[in-house]
């Protein structure tokens, strides 16, 4: 039974073009396309309808009317995966213009939604980031340029400083003098060093595949960044690449072992995620295959469920406890991060965990991504990383904590606009987990959940992981990240600064435009037109 | 509208002499060196600042204040009074000066904190000093403290440099070390306490350009207590001093190296003692680090320190004649005060100078 709900999308196929190659009947990993014989065809209609006139078949078996792609539209998901690779061009995907009574209230995703829950009684997946149409606050952030009073730097002819560390800072330095001249006195936390102020996001092998992992690793040891395991441990050909991983302690503890602990530059303790604040994560068993079931450390096609919450952090205080532990785990050589959502409270939750002993904050918004989250959390729970980064920020400086901890602050980052906005905001570094996939290939069709990512990336099925040539991805990856560095680079030189510090929580630089004064106040800055 | 209410971009003339010897001389030679660098400035704020002028007060502290109203001045001189003892309290003399507008009232007092303060907190003199002029230039409307320091004196207003200098009659105090700012704003703010240099207790500070990340050493020090009144970054740049110098202990020559840091190509280059000095202070100070266009005096108890930004992007210049070191925004500014120089020579991008007193001599 096909049910109510109209397909999505309608794909065309170019017959004239077409020749019949199969490529994309072979790739399509939804199953929305076919071969159909002509002839066959025809003698299903006859079997139909009950015709007894066999003349018309045997006519077109003698015109030899060729094979033919068709489409099942209700099965295409806008992956662009055949769209990209048939030879001839010779497929085309479009929304299916299907009319709908128009009705703001009632958009045609309510309906469809509704209907779909009609027929299967259960709650909505979906993958990706929050899609709705709520108020981008970076799209109404301009930044500032110099002219006359100050020069602008041309960062081809000067130095340009993006390098950022990830730690925990002491509020004042001791010195001491020493023969060749002073010589430092206070010991330092540990910290990481990133040569441009980005990193990719957590994402877990398992939700995503070994090959994007390995690409992710390559990236980032290229670029000197740092790479985020997620959830799922660490798997042994990303060895090589510790010295740019952070790793990750979820609720599901999946894969930590001491190793795994010792092997990163920093251990992240993931609380929670913008796609799905308060909510645990569920990796089919289906997905957990002899790779994923090793570096999980759990049964090959036993479902990974992380519960909702820590069941050892039930409090502030419990944090702290883990905090500890992990340090002294790792014996206090390495930063020790705390991934939360961005939440109501958030500006007194990260105040708390600063105190608690963390040294790093990430905070995902509500646009972060995800492999699979209930459609109904991603689209309603959670606030703008823009108004989180801001009330922290704040925060932690009335409080005069801002140097115990650094932020990165992920969820929805676009592009290096979208970053530089950021660290004006106050971040120290910007998390990259949807722009890193789309990178390498991801047509964002929200489908993760289903383990049939046409692009090798959120699947676990090795004929699509085969698609995804590590080596490739992360040649991508580095393009991208050297390219919003470039860009990064000529923001501040416009700004007339020539390091990245100088930026960082610089509000002044920051205009709003279209905000309203409450918004203003949040984000701290003034609005456009209104002088230093 | 007054300064801090808004923020005014500037272009600016800047100069400075020590006596190494500690021998005192009038105001005429700084005078004629800023002077020289007329077109820097555009008659809307000039001012000075000499150490040593006043040696019969010596360790007293030497109020300078302006007062836009009778009733200002009752009123800081009540609070004054029940604080402090006022060994001295005269206007400051001064001479109609073709050029320099109308003036506020100028006073000076030399006073020392009381034994006990009202809340009984055992604090030192400096604190006193600092808690006054946070008070006054905060709380008593039309009156505004511009001086605090020992044995020095800032003298500033609205006109060129010159003119403030035959208005406060600077020929007639002497002192072994001076420094001087001619200023170009872009705005009009006609206030005289806008002027520079700018000074708290024997700190004073000019500085020619401006600061690019003052939006995040503003935020910087808020968070260590600091209120930018006057939003200007000469506030910021003498505020980075006191937490870093004063309040953190840090070593002078460091702190301007935290300023104006090193890159860190030429700091991955450096010997590991200094790399793990250089990289901390990066790490730790990374927010007030001062970037932008700048040359900066910054002058205190015998000692005057140049400090250039990180590409230079604003002159500066130091000169020796004698027992004379020079700084200032042109070479002509230093020959102008003392004539030909012994030495002249730039201060690289993101370096500093820094001139004292010699091993020895009191002043
Ligand atoms: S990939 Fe293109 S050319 Fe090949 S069968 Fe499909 S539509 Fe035809
Ligand atoms: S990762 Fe794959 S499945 Fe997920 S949105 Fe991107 S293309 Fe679709």
């Amino acid at each position: 039974m096909r049910g109510y709900l109209p397909p999505e999308y309608l794909v065309h196929i170019d017959h004239g073009k077409c020749r019949r190659c199969g490529n994309c009947v072979r790739n399509c990993a939804f199953g929305a396309l076919q071969f159909e014989h002509g002839a066959w065809q025809q003698i299903m209609r006859i079997f139909q309808h009950g015709q007894d006139d066999l003349q018309q078949v045997f006519d077109k078996i003698k015109e030899n009317v060729p094979d033919r792609v068709v489409a099942d539209h209700h099965k295409c998901v806008q992956c662009h995966y055949c769209v990209t690779h048939c030879p001839e061009g010779a497929i085309s995907v479009q929304p299916n213009p299907l009319a709908y009574r128009g009705n703001y209230h009632w958009q045609p995703h309510h309906l469809k939604n509704i209907w779909l829950q009609a027929e299967t009684g259960g709650k909505l997946l979906t993958g990706a980031g929050n899609d709705k149409t709520y108020f981008s606050y970076f799209d109404h952030m301009v930044l500032d340029a110099c002219q006359v009073t100050n020069p602008s730097i041309d960062p081809l002819r000067e130095p340009m400083e993006l390098r950022t560390y990830l730690g925990s800072r002491p509020d004042a330095l001791e010195f001491e003098s020493g023969p060749d001249g002073p010589v430092l006195k206070t010991k330092l936390a540990p910290a990481v060093r990133l040569e441009t102020p980005l990193v990719f996001a957590g994402m877990s092998y398992g939700a995503v595949s070994l090959n994007a992992h390995k690409a992710l690793a390559m990236a980032a040891k290229a670029c000197g960044i740092l790479m985020n395991t997620g959830e799922g441990g660490l798997h042994t050909d990303l060895y090589p690449y510790a010295d740019w991983i952070m790793v990750q302690v979820a609720s599901g503890r999946f894969g930590i072992d001491p190793d795994y602990l010792r092997r990163g530059v920093a251990v992240e303790i993931k609380i929670g995620q913008g796609a799905k604040p308060g909510i645990g994560g569920h990796l089919p068993g289906e997905k957990v295959d002899e790779e994923v079931s090793r570096t999980r450390m759990i049964p090959v096609g036993s479902d990974a469920l992380s519960p909702a919450p820590h069941h050892d952090i039930y409090s502030i205080e419990d944090l702290s406890q883990l905090i500890y532990a992990l340090k002294e785990a790792t014996e206090y050589t390495k930063p020790v991060a705390v991934k939360i959502a961005a939440v109501h409270n958030v500006a007194a939750i990260a105040s708390g965990i600063a105190r608690a002993g963390a040294d790093i904050i990430t905070i995902d918004g509500f646009r972060g991504g995800t492999g699979a989250t209930p459609l109904i959390i991603r689209d309603h729970v959670g606030i703008p990383i823009e108004m989180a980064l801001a009330a922290v920020d704040d925060r932690l400086r009335q409080e005069g904590i801002r140097n115990r901890v650094s932020l990165v602050a992920s969820g929805g980052i676009r592009h290096s606009g979208d970053v530089a906005k950021a660290i004006a905001l106050g971040a120290d570094a910007v998390a990259i987990g949807t722009a890193a996939l789309i990178a390498m290939g991801c047509r964002l069709c929200q489908k993760c959940y289903t383990g049939n990512c046409n692009w090798g990336i959120a699947t676990q099925k090795p004929e699509l992981t085969a698609r995804l040539d590590p080596e490739r991805a992360a040649e991508r990856l580095v393009n991208l990240i050297r390219g919003w560095s470039l860009e990064l680079k000529e923001i501040l030189g416009a700004l007339g600064l020539n390091a990245v510090e100088s930026l960082r929580g610089s509000r002044l630089r920051l205009r709003g435009i279209g905000l309203s004064e409450s918004d203003l106040r949040v984000l701290g800055i003034k609005n456009a037109g209104v002088g230093a | 509208m007054r300064e801090g209410m808004v923020r005014i971009p500037s272009g600016c003339a800047i100069s400075g002499i020590i006596s190494t010897k500690g021998i005192r001389f009038n105001g005429e030679a700084i005078t004629r060196s800023i002077a020289c660098m007329h077109e820097r400035a555009n008659g809307l704020g000039g001012g000075f600042v000499g150490y040593g002028i006043y040696p019969a007060y010596r360790d007293l502290y030497a109020l300078h204040l302006m007062y836009e109203t009778a009733q200002a001045r009752t009123d800081t001189e009540e609070y004054l009074g029940r604080h402090f003892t006022v060994h001295q309290a005269e206007p400051i003399p001064t001479r109609k000066t073709a050029g320099v507008g109308e003036a506020p009232m100028l006073w000076r007092y030399f006073v020392w904190p009381k034994e006990e303060s009202e809340d009984g907190a055992d604090r030192d003199g400096d604190d006193y000093v600092t808690a006054f002029v946070m008070t006054v230039n905060g709380r008593i409307p039309g009156a505004f403290v511009f001086s605090s320091g020992r044995n020095m004196g800032v003298f500033k207003g609205v006109g060129f440099p010159a003119d403030i200098a035959r208005f406060f009659r600077l020929e007639e105090y002497e002192g072994y070390m001076w420094v001087s700012h001619g200023r170009f704003p872009t705005n009009t703010p006609g206030w005289w306490g806008g002027a520079h240099p700018l000074g708290i207790l024997d700190w004073s500070v000019v500085h020619n350009g401006e600061v690019s990340s003052y939006g995040i050493n503003k935020r910087y020090l808020e968070m260590f207590g600091y209120c930018l009144e006057l939003q200007t970054d000469t506030e910021v740049i003498a505020y980075l001093f006191d937490l870093l110098h004063r309040r953190h202990g840090v070593p002078l020559d460091l702190v301007c190296r935290a300023l104006t840091a090193p890159f860190w190509k030429d700091i991955d280059r450096y010997e590991e003692r200094e790399r793990a000095v250089y990289t901390a202070l990066r790490r730790v100070y990374g927010s007030a680090m001062l970037n932008g266009p700048f040359s900066i005096i910054v002058a205190f108890n015998g000692t005057m320190l140049g400090l250039n930004d990180r590409i230079k992007l604003r002159p500066m210049v130091c000169g020796r004649k004698d027992h004379f070191i020079l700084m200032g925004s042109e070479e002509s500014a230093l020959r102008e005060a003392v004539g030909d120089l012994d030495a002249v020579w730039n201060i690289r991008a993101g370096e500093r100078f820094i001139a004292r007193l010699e091993e020895g001599v009191t002043v």
